[in-house]
């Protein structure tokens, strides 16, 4: 398993550049669109401005009556133009957000291939066949060589190069696809930029990763999530319990001598009922989308989403989410007698030479410490070999080398009997902790041991925090040791960690966590990450990983950048929020104002009400007038 | 209003909730199918009753199978009990030689009796023979509250399965409940009625000679025995048309304190069973604590209207004091504040006041607490699961806030769940408001009003609030024995009860396919404070919402026109 680290919140542009804006041009197609929507046939799925347009209809029907018959309309037109706002509102919203999806799916589309593929017909002599990339059947191959872009997603079967994925990810930078293990995989509409690869079709025409994306983010295959149905379920029934409560008042209200115009009563209906949650329902789920495009994930439906806001346990992977992903010094123990100054110094001198990021990290140490040093003239640079395990620098008749401690020991003939009992105890301390210990010699003499540690990212800790907080689990992935993996466990602060893991060990701890009634959320880019990938609940693959992985999952981070799993989490929860928000505002706004217009429609006919009208309103035509403005 | 009073009410609360904690321990145990102490007793009879009938206590029942045991039951034992009361001058037992039930009071008897409702459209004292009383009406109070029990322990068992599929089995919850519940309680509870002055006797009546020298004929039954199961399984269908307020079925100031808490504690019962049996004892804490606030509100709303003197007397200068008008003198404002809140808040429906001389503010409060769904405590078993239907919508609405898909007792609450929670929720308005709205322009309907404006439209709406929260309470002034009335109170009350009882199954068969979740800090928190303040903020405003414009055209308008009458004076 292998993955593609990035540090903390790295890249962030791509995709949401194509939605982040408002333009005037998405908000006339929006407008037109929320006409469009007055159709009926458009609204059943929203019983709440369903209900509203309904009763605009009728209002206006008896306002046409009403000004045929030459009765004075004025209030009633006055009804049903605010009717008419309240439904135009609702529709123009769910549009405007509709219309961000279309803007974003319209500068994809463009990135589709029009040009002809190199269909392979024959492998043994290679011969080539120009063929349009909507006729390639899965399990065809095709030659894309230095310019030409890969007709449809397919897996490399021969070649390695490098591919501009800018299309998909918006990253410039190339990335290097060969056959062969996880980075085997190529997406349609990515340009090859060197050299050549022969690619074999795994996809069908129109169901392309490219297409899939387009139609996500129009919201084509958008379907309501369980929750937003569950929502619209809630809604219905109160939508129900006003239509009951109002249409009785005609009764209830005959009898006690309280004459109700039925438009009133209609007017009264579309007050109470949660016109504003109603509208802004499918909204919010297309804004939820938006928002992990904008963070550059995309989910494969809003039921992923939603599933983000309600994860119980993250797996997380200790490298490149946890940790930095190279072990780097952190202190260099003298030996007893040798003064820290030198012991710093032989360590650099040691490292002078060493390219690999813990050589790098030597060097920060120790300028870090206040010692610069570079390689002198013509020093001779020792490299690591599996042999001796060790590396090191000769300049001048003096040698420095820096390896594992028992390799360095046994090259200086020393027996850990001899070792200074101090020095012995370091590197005990340092292996307890998880870290690496390396001696250092110098000219055959043991100046001192690195410490070498997996050094968590900054913040990791308080995130992990706020984590447990919202009743989140933290499980930390690691080939590490267990002992290693215990050190950096609690270094983060993470719940549990599973060390030494194999894919099937993961597997195995989605489906315990699973059994004890828990969602599970992961990432993972590797082909053997897929039966955990597809197990979990959310499942997050990296845009640069295997194809099986990248189907697997139920999402595709863009930036394959680990940590993003944390901040889908936060994604879904907050979609999930904003319309519990709404729902609650809504709601009880609406029974403020039940509460409010009720006395006022009866006091005329009943004056002993008047008490109640705590608004003082003079006839039921100025309360219902100012609740449908409000409404609106 | 004074201290005595307050105390009093405090008293009987503390009573009620303390009496339910124990009853909900043992009833949990028969709804587990753990040993009782009345095993050696009892387990043989039990076994007997399976082996006549058939049943295989250790199959279960899905919530269709559950759901169709229930309903058939119900049904067979209308038809029962309707033969019974059109034929009762064919069957024994009958001293008082009376007809049989026209078949629009059968009919409307039946069901009453049926649903746990007992609705009484009947003066029993001049129309129902002691057979029909014992045979027919008794031993329905028995079978309809076990029935009420049993669904609450199918809905507690689905709290309680992970990914199960059974409820449970109908006809052993409902032998377990009658036979080591209901029967034992009730017997305890007469015996006991018996020694404070109750009859219990199969005459027909005593002559008596009044102190004017006129001769009396007053009715006997065996009061007692009828009395305790009344109370006890919140049925509320006196032997006498004056009820509890009648000497004979309450004697005196104990029988009233018992009855008050006997026909609250086994609903309180319920939920302390259900907390058991679901696993959630703190949840259950919850509830109960909903419940008793609820009902301690509308106690003291209504001794606080009822300590009053009325306007009109206040007025013409009369001696102050506590507007009496239809109270029973023995008992006084706080007795009956209190008994009427749990009468109303519990779907009992007995009374030892009419509803009818409450205060406008007094007797409207008795109806919000029908209204509210009675579910404070609510009937047995059925006030249990009306309170989860609200917990759950409860839970909806607040977990949405959270940022998950709300969870309840470990199970996710999703849209199949809130569909039929908002299913049964819709049948009250439906039923109370449909009705009224209909009644109060129908000719045919308004025939049967004694009293006309506000008052009027009170005693109509609290007729189908009765009927369709099974309470079976009258505001009277309403003469209901007519075909309209009885058909349409009938239909009610089969809405209130199986129509919210279905939806309820489904819910639970729903629930324990689902995994149980294990609680983690995430989860909404359904056992602290504020969630009981937001249950009962559920709560009040979906009555509110339902309800708040035919109150504002009945008592609350009432209310206000009686202080302008008086201040226009």
């Amino acid at each position: 398993m292998s993955m593609q680290a990035s540090p903390l919140g790295a890249r962030r542009r791509s995709a949401s550049a194509l939605t982040n804006s408002l333009s005037p041009k998405i908000l006339g197609q929006a407008a037109l669109s929320a006409v469009l929507k007055l159709d009926p046939r458009k609204l059943v799925g929203n019983p709440v401005i369903m209900a509203t347009e309904v009763v605009a209809i009728l209002s206006t029907i008896s306002d046409v009556v009403a000004i045929a018959t030459g009765v004075a309309a004025g209030f009633a037109v006055q009804i049903s133009l605010w009717l008419w706002a309240t439904v135009l509102f609702a529709n123009l919203a769910e549009s405007v957000a509709e219309g961000r999806g279309k803007a974003a799916a319209d500068s994809l589309r463009a990135s589709r291939v029009t040009t002809k593929a190199k269909l392979i017909i024959d492998p043994k002599t290679g011969t080539i066949v120009p063929t349009p990339a909507h006729k390639l059947g899965i399990g065809e191959i095709v030659l894309v060589e230095a310019g030409d872009v890969v007709p449809a997603d397919g897996e490399i079967v021969e070649g390695i190069a490098s591919v501009n994925e800018a299309a998909i990810t918006g990253e410039s930078a190339p990335v290097i696809r060969e056959s062969g293990g996880d980075r085997s995989a190529v997406t349609g509409g990515t340009t090859v930029v060197s050299d050549w690869i022969k690619v074999r079709i795994t996809s069908a025409p129109g169901d392309t990763f490219l297409d899939r994306m387009i139609a996500m983010v129009e919201g084509a295959e958008r379907r309501k999530t369980p929750n937003e149905i569950a929502l619209a379920v809630l809604l219905a029934g109160l939508t129900l319990i006003f239509l009951i409560a109002t249409v009785t008042l005609l009764g209830l209200g005959a009898y006690s001598g309280v004459k109700l115009d039925p438009l009133v009563l209609g007017a009264l209906f579309i007050c109470l009922i949660p016109t504003t949650i109603g509208g802004l329902l499918s909204a919010i789920g297309i804004a939820g989308m938006d928002r992990l495009l904008k963070v550059n994930v995309l989910a494969t439906s809003g039921r992923a989403v939603e599933a983000a806001g309600d994860v119980d346990t993250l797996l997380l992977d200790k490298t490149g989410t946890i940790t930095f992903g190279n072990r780097m010094a952190t202190e260099v123990i003298p030996a007893p007698g040798v003064r820290p100054e030198a012991a710093l110094r032989a360590t650099l001198m040691a490292s002078l030479g060493d390219e690999t990021p813990e050589g790098r990290s030597i060097v920060d140490l120790a300028r870090d410490q206040g010692l610069t040093l570079t390689a002198p003239e013509g020093a001779t640079v020792i490299p690591f070999s599996a042999t001796t395990r060790q590396s090191g620098l000769e300049h001048a008749g003096n040698a420095w080398r820096k390896g594992a401690v028992d390799a360095v020991l046994k090259s200086l003939s020393l027996e850990p009997k001899q070792v200074p009992a101090e020095l012995m105890a370091a590197v005990d301390r340092i292996a307890r902790s998880g870290g690496t210990p390396l001696a250092v010699s110098e000219n055959g003499a043991l100046m001192g041991v690195i410490h070498l540690k997996d050094v968590v990212k900054p913040g990791v800790k308080e995130r992990f925090a706020d984590l447990r907080r919202m009743g989140l689990r933290t499980v930390m992935i690691t080939g590490d040791n267990p002992v290693t993996a215990a050190a950096i466990a609690s270094e983060a602060g993470v719940d549990d960690f599973l060390a030494e893991a194999t894919p099937e060990d993961k597997l195995r701890l989605i489906r315990e966590e699973q059994a004890k009634g828990r969602l599970v959320a992961m990432c993972g880019d590797g082909a053997n990450d897929a039966p955990a990938l597809a197990q979990s609940d959310v499942g997050v693959a990296m845009q640069t990983g295997a194809q099986a992985a990248r189907e697997a999952g139920n999402m595709v981070d863009l930036d394959s950048d680990p940590t993003k799993l944390i901040e889908i989490v936060e994604v879904g929860k907050q979609m999930l929020i904003t319309r519990g928000a709404l729902t609650t505002f809504s709601v009880a706004n609406d029974v403020a104002k039940y509460f409010a217009i009720i006395p006022a429609i009866f006091v005329t006919s009943l004056p002993a009400l008047g008490a109640l009208n705590i608004m003082r309103l003079t006839s039921p035509q100025s309360a219902i007038l100012s609740a449908v403005i409000f409404n609106a | 209003m004074n201290w005595q009073g307050w105390a009093e009410i405090a008293l009987t609360l503390a009573l009620i909730v303390g009496l339910g904690w124990p009853i909900g321990i043992y009833l949990a145990r028969v709804w587990r199918g753990d040993r009782t102490w009345l095993d050696p007793v009892l387990k043989p009879v039990e076994g007997a009753i399976y082996a006549a009938c058939g049943v295989k206590p250790d199959k279960g029942q899905t919530w269709l199978g559950y759901t169709g045991a229930f309903l058939a039951f119900s049904a067979a034992s209308f038809v029962l009990l309707y033969l019974i009361l059109r034929f009762q001058n064919l069957l024994p037992l009958n001293p008082q030689g009376f007809a049989g039930l026209t078949p629009h009071l059968a009919f409307n008897t039946a069901i009453s009796f049926v649903t746990n409702t007992n609705w009484q459209s009947y003066v029993p004292e001049t129309t129902v023979s002691t057979f029909s009383q014992m045979a027919g009406l008794t031993s329905h109070n028995f079978l309809s509250a076990a029935a009420g029990i049993a669904v609450a322990a199918a809905l507690a068992r689905a709290f309680a399965a992970n990914r199960g599929e059974t409820l449970g089995d109908f006809w052993v919850d409902l032998t377990r409940i009658s036979l080591y519940v209901l029967l034992p309680l009730s017997l305890v509870i007469a015996v006991a009625f018996v020694g404070l002055g109750m009859p219990q006797t199969l005459a027909a009546h005593v002559d008596a000679t009044t102190l004017e020298g006129a001769k009396q004929t007053i009715s006997l039954y065996p009061t007692a025995s009828q009395e305790a199961i009344k109370q006890l399984g919140t049925n509320g269908g006196g032997v006498f048309n004056a009820n509890s307020s009648h000497p004979f079925e309450n004697p005196n100031a104990i029988t009233n304190l018992i009855e008050i808490v006997i026909m609250n504690a086994l609903s309180f019962g319920c939920v302390v069973a259900f907390g058991r049996v679901a696993f959630a004892h703190a949840e259950a804490r919850a509830l109960v604590a909903v419940m008793t606030i609820l009902l301690s509100l509308g106690a003291a709303a209504i001794y606080a209207a009822e300590v009053q003197p009325a306007p009109a007397q206040v007025a013409a200068h009369a001696a102050p004091g506590p507007n009496m008008e239809g109270k029973e003198v023995r008992f006084g404002a706080p007795s009956t504040a209190i008994w009427t809140a749990a009468t109303t808040g519990a779907s009992d429906g007995g009374v030892n006041a009419m509803h009818d001389s409450l205060m406008p503010l007094g007797g409207g409060v008795a109806l919000f607490l029908i209204q509210l769904g009675e579910i404070i405590p609510g009937g047995v078993g059925s006030g249990l699961y009306g309170m989860v239907v609200m917990a759950l919508i409860a839970v909806f609405v607040a977990g949405l806030m959270v940022g998950r898909t709300p969870e309840y007792l470990g199970k996710k609450v999703e849209a199949r769940e809130v569909k039929f929670a908002m299913l049964a929720v819709l049948i009250l308005p439906t039923a109370i408001l449909g009705f009224s709205a209909v009644a109060a322009v129908l000719p045919t309907a308004l025939a049967g009003l004694l009293n006309h404006g506000p008052h009027g439209l009170s005693e109509i709406v609290y007729a189908y609030s009765s009927a369709a929260g099974n309470n079976g309470s009258a505001f009277a002034g309403l003469t209901a024995n007519a075909p309209y009335w009885d058909t349409t109170l009938g239909v009610a009350m089969i809405l209130g009860r199986f129509a919210y009882a279905v939806p309820v199954l489904a819910i639970a068969g729903a629930l324990a396919a689902k995994p149980k979740l294990a609680p983690t800090g995430g989860s909404f928190p359904t056992d602290g404070p504020l969630f009981v303040g937001l249950l009962i903020g559920v709560v009040l405003i979906m009555g509110g919402l339902q309800f708040f414009p035919a109150l504002a055209l009945g008592p609350i308008v009432e209310h206000f026109q009686v202080l302008q009458a008086v201040a226009g004076h």
